[in-house]
């Protein structure tokens, strides 16, 4: 039993990342209806800026709130110069354009920073503790945490902020947003400049609790971080949430307890996706949009 | 003229002289292949290239029909691709073998001509099959499903592929891809296939998916003229209007992905040819899935000639990126841009340079190249006829 709930923690410990992802990327697709291929590098990108940060000898936590800072601009300067011009276009010309920012963030990176993996300090001890048996690490409680204090956070912003209201009336209809005031693409360069602060800090969590800081860290979260959001519904941030930790649950679990699927673990996560799109074609918590004929 | 309008012409004039770089590149890479296929067999090295663009080219030709024509964006090709690699590669090795619950399959000695048919067969029925769920899953829920594929289909070979070493590598020796004896008939004038094995294989390769591509090609011209073609776009533009007047919709999109994925199946068993392996990794997967979509979009979706174009000149652009641009003149003269751009530095760069060029050419052609040199046609045609009005400036 104690077994069961150290993996549960493991499971949660990476759900709340994938969640944290699947956020950043629910937060694109309400306000510009754009899945973006290159969140995961954006979050590569910050964190990269991050560790060069702490090299200059920041305090740990301010480097963490100076990324942020980055990301917020960096993702709606993106929005402005890269998004904006290609807006109108069609779906497949949208996901090849974020594309084309995933190979560009993606190589951009080493050859800045160089191709040697850099390790990264947490912000906080890195301890463990034992709980009847259970194993609890300081890196799950901190990120469960933090997706908390995103969560509440957003949820202030967007229901209770004159900015959330804008933002929200933007995602829902844009051209009575632009008639009533709403400076329409003001709110989208705020919409990705959350979602790529939310990326950043998200990054500059994560990696210490990895390896080391490549060029590929990011694109195993993103992958799952995709799932995620289609398990929850893109549109649904609680789906998000919710989405996030049943794959690190289900991912954790298989690891452990199911022998005959060595190696190919991923087909639970994914399984899982197909069997909850096949009964709610748009994710657990997405809104069925219903077509007029 | 408004800065829009200036802003355009600059875009057109930036990739009109891209364009034309990149097509006397071509050309000249054409001189060289002549040369390669007839002359030189050190020259083989662009032959081989020019085998990779045109398998690319069936490949994404095979993606087009299911997203260009049907509407279907898939994101994970690359593991079709894959399926037709390694059962070709399975079927010639000797060595290589599938472990299913401990039980080993293992086939041997079988030609690669041979492999091409069951290949077809093997991805009709795979692509068929997971093209069934697809029919509940639209758009971007779809787009992640099978990026699920493209991830999983690594693992899979993992866990089920014993090949080379016992790794999911399944390499073949040189002589299992020999041209068969009836092609010295044909290749007499070229390279002599008894004295230069490796002069000859690889103009075997290319002459070989130049011929299987250009029977797929027709394929698709066909049902582009078709009535399933008609359907396939029918069922793209309005399900509900196409249910109406009779179109079976669940048939259409599941035939659309069976075919799709023997295109891209085929084109992985041709791959072979050029790359003696079938390999599967993460990235590699994910990498060819997104080339397979950049060649659609860049060349034109729903077009005849669109993917194969779109496949040539990124393939080629992409290989002149890495091999040639760290070398250029203008690069190493100048002191300043040398010292950062370092050999080493511009390899790491190629795909950046790559990712901003796609941005740059979304811009300019959203409908690719062979949309925006119909619109540009079109244009001209009007101009010819009747005035147009003057566009709306904002």
């Amino acid at each position: 039993m104690e077994l069961f709930f150290s993996q549960l923690m493991n499971g949660i410990g990476s759900g709340v990342i994938y969640a944290s992802f699947a956020l950043a990327l629910v937060l694109i697709f309400r306000a510009t209806g754009i899945l973006n291929f290159a969140q995961g590098e954006m979050a590569l990108f910050t964190t990269y800026i991050h560790w060069k940060l702490t090299e200059w000898d920041l305090p740990v936590w301010l480097a963490i709130v100076v990324t942020v800072i980055i990301g917020f601009m960096l993702g709606a300067v993106i929005e402005r110069i890269v998004i904006r011009p290609v807006e109108q276009s069609s779906a497949l010309v949208l996901v090849i354009v974020t594309i084309g920012l995933f190979l560009a963030f993606n190589s951009l990176a080493p050859a800045i920073f160089g191709t040697d993996a850099v390790a990264i300090p947490r912000a906080y001890p890195n301890e463990t503790w034992e709980l009847g048996g259970v194993v609890l690490k300081a890196d799950t409680l901190v990120l469960i945490g933090v997706l908390l204090a995103e969560c509440a956070v957003l949820w202030f912003f967007l229901q209770r902020t004159k900015v959330g209201l804008a933002l929200r009336a933007v995602a829902s209809n844009p051209e009575s947003s632009r008639l009533s005031g709403v400076p329409v693409g003001t709110m989208l360069m705020v919409g990705w400049g959350v979602a790529a602060a939310i990326g950043a800090l998200a990054g500059a969590l994560v990696i210490p609790t990895t390896a080391g800081l490549t060029n590929a860290s990011m694109q195993n979260i993103l992958v799952f971080g995709f799932a995620a959001a289609a398990l929850g519904g893109f549109d649904s941030v609680l789906g998000a949430v919710v989405g996030g930790l049943t794959i690190g649950i289900a991912d954790a679990m298989t690891r452990e307890y199911v022998d005959w699927l060595n190696d190919i673990e991923l087909v639970v996560p994914f399984g899982l996706i197909l069997l909850v799109l096949l009964f709610r074609p748009a994710g657990l918590f997405g809104k069925v949009r219903v077509e007029r004929v | 003229m408004s800065i829009r309008r200036v802003s355009t012409w600059v875009g057109v004039g930036i990739a009109g002289v891209a364009g034309l770089l990149l097509v006397v590149h071509i050309l000249g890479q054409a001189v060289d292949l002549y040369d390669g296929l007839f002359n030189d067999p050190s020259k083989a090295s662009t032959v081989d290239l020019w085998t990779t663009a045109l398998y690319i080219g069936i490949a994404a030709t095979g993606l087009n029909i299911l997203t260009g024509y049907n509407g279907q964006v898939s994101i994970g090709h690359g593991a079709f691709f894959g399926v037709g690699a390694y059962v070709s590669a399975l079927m010639i090795d000797d060595r290589a073998y599938v472990e299913i619950a401990g039980r080993e399959y293992g086939f041997g000695d079988v030609p690669f001509l041979v492999t091409l048919p069951v290949v077809a067969v093997v991805c009709l029925v795979v692509g068929a099959a997971i093209g069934f769920p697809a029919l509940r899953v639209k758009g971007l829920y779809l787009a992640l499903v099978t990026l699920g594929l493209a991830v999983l289909f690594p693992d899979l070979t993992k866990r089920f592929v014993r090949g080379t070493g016992g790794t999911n590598l399944v390499g073949l020796r040189g002589d299992d891809l020999d041209p068969p004896f009836w092609y010295d008939a044909f290749a007499d004038p070229i390279a002599d296939p008894l004295t230069d094995y490796v002069g000859a294989r690889d103009q075997w390769a290319f002459w070989l998916t130049l011929v299987v591509g250009g029977v797929l090609l027709f394929g698709v011209w066909l049902i582009a003229r078709s009535r399933f073609g008609r359907a396939l776009i029918a069922v793209r533009d309005h399900e509900a209007a196409a249910a109406t007047v009779g179109v079976n919709l669940a048939r259409v999109k599941v035939s659309a992905f069976a075919l799709s994925a023997l295109y891209a199946g085929v084109a992985g068993a041709l791959s072979v040819l050029v790359t003696r392996v079938a390999n599967a990794g993460k990235v590699e997967t994910f990498q060819l899935s997104i080339t397979l979509l950049v060649a659609v979009v860049v060349g034109g979706t729903a077009t005849v000639w669109g993917p194969v174009i779109g496949a040539t000149i990124v393939t080629f652009a992409q290989d002149w990126i890495e091999k040639d641009l760290p070398g250029q003149t203008w690069i190493r003269d100048n002191e300043t841009l040398s010292d950062w751009l370092t050999t080493e530095r511009t390899k790491l760069l190629a795909p950046a340079i790559f990712g901003i060029a796609l941005i740059l050419l979304m811009y300019v052609m959203p409908d690719g190249l062979v949309g925006g040199f119909r619109r540009l046609r079109g244009r001209f045609r009007t101009r010819v006829g009747r005035q147009t009005p003057a566009p709306a400036t904002t």
